[in-house]
């Protein structure tokens, strides 16, 4: 065969037009007559709005239009929808406040679009929007999710009393409880998992287009998901048929999340391109990303865990306040509930886990999934109170997990929190990981760090995410407003070669060359003939996109099933032409052939059949060889794995320098290991990143401090060290390739085995706890506050 | 308000009416189409925008368009050798250090100044001088690889 297929390191399809500039992002895409849209934001976090003079903006030269809410409004535009119902402790819908796409009467965060000029050129439209008048009667601002809970405090909409959106639970309490009452050991624990801002290297752009001869819309947009913002935009906001609305998402700068929801830009500059009667173009400047996209996380913790007197896991109580920020962002309240309190079991067999969460609304940018999305917030509490369990009770921490893993024998394995594990060994990703970071060495490299004045630390992080979410009907009774299934069309041409159309979406994951090899692997053709297509609802039948490392296990089983479709009816065509039962025809190695002779025809032989079909089954098969396949999961994903990471502090600066960093992940079958390796590589920077450096800052005000790249800390290459990546097999055991899904591991099992090794590193020093990120001065001061507390 | 502005980019004379104010890269970009070189912030941190001026790296948001005229600039557009991948291009296809595209332009012509500029670059030389250039997706694991490796072919005599 061609040695392109399933587990071959096949160099990607996508990077000869990334490599040469030719890529096509959306702002390289430029529609002739455009016109620029420049957004008006609100300077303050909390105000009323009084009233808008746009009058000297609409003289300004080059000016085509100004508008503002009211615009909007008087032409029923509707508000952004929130695509996930989560229900109180008793039974009740959470408070789902209104998110305009212009604001209406108030303004809820630095950031929030007032007013759009739109112009000949971006300078006229932002010189122009200088021009506009906005009165503010500035209100006093919350911006601290467990502050914005207590009584008195500012408040943001009237029906979310004290700021509340939803409190929510999972688990059994009474059982909880009682296990933590009687425990030999109890540990606790108060983190906070900082907020982050998602950072992909692409702003978001959108481009609006109104055919006035068909009355069809065209939206251009830097989205991981264009069907969905189809459904979205077209059903609730601008209230567009889908067949006269047509989503493009070319050729997208990354994502890790922020790029999945629907944006007031989107709908926007959609609805302006009617208004104007020209195509209308938005690109964000940095700073703007920094107040319009989505950022992630921001949960504060309180944990206790209870054990044994040999270490065994009876219970975990956790209780969360979650910040969704100034408005619900599309996913947002899934997050720090079904896609967190879940995996709060982890790898372990702790037989109680309870869960409370509080989402808070507070004068922030809204918060949504971010590249793990909960299952980093769920990771960083067990793995955090596992090893201060570890330390507290002199048991190393490797053992305590092994102590407490899921045993190899015990699936499918039911958790307390409503997952069931289908496969997994945790166990021997332990193991592997110890090795690659020689855990037994440490001490000994501990002792001649200290030598030289340096503190050193290690710190384990075993994580499980759940992946590839669904199925569709799971998800829609916990809530989910959307099906959660895939779609796949396998188009073969007359000559042989395909194109696919998938709706999943490639930002980054090289979709299109691990989905070629796939096709490769099965229907025998080169991957030079295969072309894959994503990103178009003109195109492609239908599709939920890309996020929670779903394209492989849900969009790769699409794949299959609409090669199946294509195999069998291959068989039916061959068995005509070799003039055989169709229950005789094998297909292997790109052949059909009669089984048990040297008869066989060529999969391009029988395409051409199928186009051609002079002699063929006609009266039985229908001519053409092109097949769609939808594919429903049948359960979640479960990758997991072993993180460890090693730590080197300076004693006088506070900096932590990770002098090493070792992953051992099982992601099932690995279809193309360069580009899974790549997946982990930036998974890890982000998950460091967080740990060590990224922090999102807002003043009392509101006012976001860390707004730019020279306040907020992007890893960048000589902060990180090269990795030691590794993967083991465990097939998942429901889904046809047997795959589980990569694309966020790194971020999942980083923080918390980077912020153990920094413990680790302090903990001769008396410090218990650190919060991320461990900046220098963070480092500096629990040094030496710490060393005071020993001396106390 | 416009100023003419002329200079070669990639071998080819242009000129343009630009604005003063207009930055190098929006004059790539906009006015000549060459919307290879990429634009990720606006504080001159992210390198996306990196090109060769007169043989230098520079970041092309932090450039006049006027600033440079009369100059000789290259872009990602023109680091190829017609259909035949420059040798860090080819470097970066290779070891995979790439993903979603969007740094991509901007780090390769950083690479090239550097491996101009230091003969066999260290990892921790490669990793100091792609202080300037973030990039959100790889990690830097298989950029740092790639350099490596292109810096080497380039020592081969095809830079």
């Amino acid at each position: 065969m061609s040695g392109d297929g399933i587990g071959a390191a096949v160099r990607r399809k996508e990077d000869a037009r990334f490599l040469r500039g030719r890529g096509n992002y959306t702002d390289d895409i430029n529609r002739p007559g455009q016109l620029y849209a420049y957004i008006l934001r609100s300077p303050h976090a909390h105000a009323d709005l009084g009233a808008i003079d746009t009058s000297k903006a609409k003289r300004a030269p080059g000016v085509v239009a100004v508008f503002t809410g009211a615009d909007l409004a008087a032409d029923n535009v509707g508000g952004l929808p929130c695509g996930w119902l989560i229900k109180n402790k008793d039974g009740s819908p959470m408070v789902e406040p209104p998110h305009p796409v212009l604001a209406q009467g108030r303004v809820r965060h630095v950031g929030d679009p007032v007013a759009v000029v739109i112009a000949e050129s971006r300078n006229q439209a932002k010189d122009a929007a200088e021009q506009i008048s906005v009165s503010y009667k500035e209100l006093p601002a919350i911006t601290d999710a467990a502050e914005a809970i207590k009584p008195g405090k500012p408040q943001l909409f009237e029906a979310a009393k004290n700021n509340l959106c939803y409190d929510w639970h999972i688990g059994e309490k009474d059982a909880v409880d009682a296990a933590l009452k009687k425990a030999a050991h109890v540990t606790r624990i108060d983190i906070v998992n900082n907020r982050l801002v998602p950072n992909a290297m692409e702003p978001r752009s959108a481009i609006g287009e109104y055919d006035r001869g068909t009355g069809e819309y065209t939206l251009y947009t830097t989205s991981q998901n264009p069907h969905v913002i189809r459904l979205l935009m077209g059903a609730f906001v601008l209230h567009l048929p889908e067949h006269k609305l047509k989503v493009v998402a070319p050729d997208v700068g990354g994502g890790f999340g922020s790029k999945i929801y629907h944006y007031a830009e989107e709908a926007f500059v959609t609805w302006a391109s009617a208004k104007v009667g020209k195509p209308v173009k938005w690109t964000a400047e940095r700073s703007e990303s920094f107040i319009s996209d989505a950022q992630g996380r921001d949960h504060v913790t309180h944990a206790e865990l209870a054990l044994d007197k040999d270490g065994k896991f009876l219970a975990l109580k956790v209780s969360t306040v979650a910040n969704m920020g100034g408005y619900l962002s599309t996913f947002a309240p899934a997050i720090p509930t079904y896609l967190y309190a879940t995996l709060l079991a982890g790898t372990y067999t702790t037989p109680a886990v309870y869960c409370e969460v509080k989402a808070v609304f507070t004068n922030t940018v809204p918060v949504d999934a971010y590249r793990g999305a909960g299952r980093p917030e769920a990771t960083y509490v067990v793995e955090r109170i596992v090893e201060t369990a570890a330390r507290e009770m002199k048991i190393d921490p490797a053992e305590l997990r092994r102590r407490n893993y899921v045993p190899k024998n015990a699936y499918p394995y039911q958790t307390p929190v409503a997952l069931q594990y289908d496969s997994g060994d945790y166990f021997t990703t332990l193991d592997m990981a110890l090795k690659a970071a020689d855990y037994a060495g440490f001490e000994k490299r501990r002792q001649e760090a200290a030598k030289h004045g340096k503190l050193r630390g290690i710190g384990l992080a075993s994580y499980i995410e759940a992946c590839g979410i669904a199925p569709s009907a799971v998800a829609g009774a916990l809530g989910a407003r959307a099906g959660l299934y895939e779609t796949a069309e396998v188009r073969v041409h007359p000559t042989g070669s395909i194109t696919m159309y998938t709706g999943t979406h490639s930002h980054g994951q090289g979709h299109e060359t691990t989905f070629a090899q796939l096709i490769s692997d099965r229907l025998g053709v080169p991957i030079e003939q295969i072309e894959v297509v994503h990103g178009d609802t003109s195109k492609i039948p239908f599709g939920m996109g890309t996020y929670g490392s779903r394209s492989l296990a849900v969009g790769g089983s699409a794949l299959v099933k609409a090669m199946d479709k294509i195999v069998n009816k291959g068989k039916k065509i061959a068995a005509h032409l070799l003039e055989a039962a169709e229950a005789d025809i094998e297909f292997k190695d790109g052949k059909f052939t009669v089984a048990g002779t040297d008869r066989s025809k060529a999969f391009g032989e029988i395409a051409f059949a199928a186009y051609v079909p002079h002699n063929y089954p006609i009266e039985t098969v229908e001519p053409g060889l092109d097949e769609t396949a939808f594919y429903d999961p049948k359960n979640f994903t479960f990758p997991s794995g072993t993180h460890v990471a090693e730590v080197e502090i300076d004693r006088d600066t506070g900096a932590v320098h990770v002098v090493g960093f070792a992953a051992a992940d099982d992601f099932g079958r690995i279809i193309n290991p360069l580009i899974v390796e790549g997946q982990v590589h930036g998974g890890l920077a982000q998950g460091i990143g967080q740990a060590l450096c990224e922090n999102t800052v807002y003043n009392d005000d509101g006012q976001l401090v860390t707004g730019s790249y020279m306040d907020y800390c992007m890893p960048r290459a000589d902060n990180l060290p090269s990795f030691s990546v590794a993967t083991n097999v465990t097939l998942c055991t429901h889904n046809p390739l047997g795959v589980k899904g990569c694309g966020e591991a790194g971020a999942i099992g980083a923080p918390a085995a980077i912020m153990n090794a920094v413990v680790n590193a302090l903990a001769p020093l008396g410090v218990k706890d650190l919060a991320m990120p461990a900046t220098p001065e963070r480092v500096w001061r629990a040094i030496h506050g710490g060393q005071r507390q020993a001396a106390d | 308000m416009a100023t003419t502005v002329s200079m070669t980019v990639n071998g080819k004379a242009v000129k343009g009416d630009v604005e003063a104010r207009t930055l190098l890269v929006q004059f790539l970009r906009e006015h000549l189409g060459l919307t290879g070189t990429h634009v990720g912030c606006d504080t001159s941190q992210c390198g996306a925008c990196v090109v060769h001026v007169d043989g230098n790296s520079v970041k092309s948001c932090t450039l006049l368009a006027v600033q440079a005229e009369g100059a000789q600039v290259t872009t990602i557009e023109g680091l190829a050798n017609g259909n035949e991948l420059h040798p860090m291009q080819a470097a970066f296809r290779e070891h995979h250090g790439l993903q979603c595209g969007f740094c991509t332009p901007g780090m390769v012509m950083s690479a090239v100044d550097l491996a101009k500029k230091v003969k066999n670059p260290s990892e921790q030389q490669i990793r100091h001088w792609l202080e300037g250039n973030i990039c959100r997706c790889t990690g830097y694991h298989n950029i740092v690889k790639a350099i490596k490796a292109g810096a080497t072919a380039m020592q081969g005599g095809q830079s």
